[in-house]
């Protein structure tokens, strides 16, 4: 029947559709991994863990880590085809903020590095 | 279900998201509208992480990081934030779920741990100005303050906004333009604690490790 055929994907726009993306335990996962990541930010900070001059790129591979976390487990961004535009987006965003911070820290310590010292 | 049924299903499935297989819900377009919000207040919050980043040693003979800060109250503000990110998740969960009356208890864990997260943050920030290190005091400091207190702005703004879908779902009902509206504060609140992380980690830890 041809009548059958069409009613498989007939979905009015802008109907609301509600598929169970998370639950109660998708969000205790995503506390425990950030409470875990945290307290290991605060604990190589402030110890000879990791080799001392390692220090700050830990700390930033742990930042790194949580926000994961937290997309993933807090903000649902996944895989599937209603999140494709978000992941772009968030790639995008994400080439954005890494030009502006990098960039200005290039930046700067070069003209730091170029200025005549006259106060100090 | 027929053969060509289940090939039209599986080619529709494959395009959504990819401007085939019809319009998107209403609420899959307004979060998507909303994080191109929160992604354009990332691109705020980068420029104001580069200015401390690269003001961060400029103290002016003032006190530095490791002097003023406390990492024990970070470490608090820290897990009130993160705790009521999730009490915020397992509200909107709630409230998908039409569980009006879990609903209100999430929402007001969230605030009352959003405000604990401010308190310590306003304290902090007193204790700092009190001791002769306010904004005015260095680079350092005037980047600081723009940067955390840029921050704390919004986590007053995200109060107002959780008051207000209390309201609404008190007044209207757990309708579907106030789930949207709800899916858009969530979103907003998970934001403020992936910024905080930043805040966190280059100021406090970082900060306090040189």
């Amino acid at each position: 029947m041809d009548g059958d055929n069409r009613v498989v994907d007939d979905r009015t726009p802008g109907v609301e559709e509600y598929e169970p993306t998370a639950s109660y335990l998708s969000y205790t996962a995503g506390l425990g991994l950030a409470i875990l990541t945290t307290i290991v930010s605060f604990v190589v900070s402030q110890t000879n863990l990791l080799w001392p001059p390692g220090i700050p790129v830990g700390l930033v591979v742990l930042a790194f880590a949580q926000i994961g976390v937290h997309l993933v487990f807090f903000l649902h961004l996944g895989s599937g085809p209603d999140h494709t535009n978000n992941i772009v987006a968030l790639a995008f965003g994400v080439l954005i903020v890494f030009l502006v911070i990098a960039g200005s820290i290039w930046i700067i310590a070069n003209l730091n590095a170029n200025m005549i010292d006259m106060i100090h | 279900m027929t053969l060509t049924a289940a090939t039209d299903f599986v080619a529709a499935e494959s395009a959504r998201g990819r401007g085939g297989g019809g319009p998107a819900p209403t609420r899959i377009v307004v979060a998507y509208g909303f994080w191109i919000f929160l992604l354009s207040d990332f691109v705020l919050f980068s420029g104001l992480f580069a200015a401390y980043a690269v003001l961060r040693h400029e103290t002016a003979g003032g006190p530095t990081g490791a002097e003023l800060f406390n990492l024990r109250n970070v470490f608090i503000e820290t897990m009130c934030l993160l705790l009521s990110s999730y009490t915020c998740g397992l509200g909107a969960l709630s409230a998908e779920r039409r569980r009006p009356e879990r609903f209100f208890v999430f929402a007001a864990l969230t605030f009352v741990l959003g405000a604990a997260f401010l308190a310590i943050e306003a304290r902090e920030f007193a204790g700092m100005v009190g001791k002769g290190a306010g904004p005015g005091r260095s680079a350092f400091l005037s980047s600081f303050f723009t940067l955390v207190g840029t921050h704390g702005v919004h986590v007053t703004g995200g109060l107002v906004f959780l008051a207000y879908m209390v309201a609404q779902v008190l007044v209207k009902g757990l309708r579907p333009p106030v789930l949207r509206r709800l899916l858009c504060f969530s979103l907003f609140w998970h934001a403020l604690d992936i910024i905080w992380v930043g805040v966190f980690t280059l100021v406090y830890l970082i900060g306090d490790f040189h």
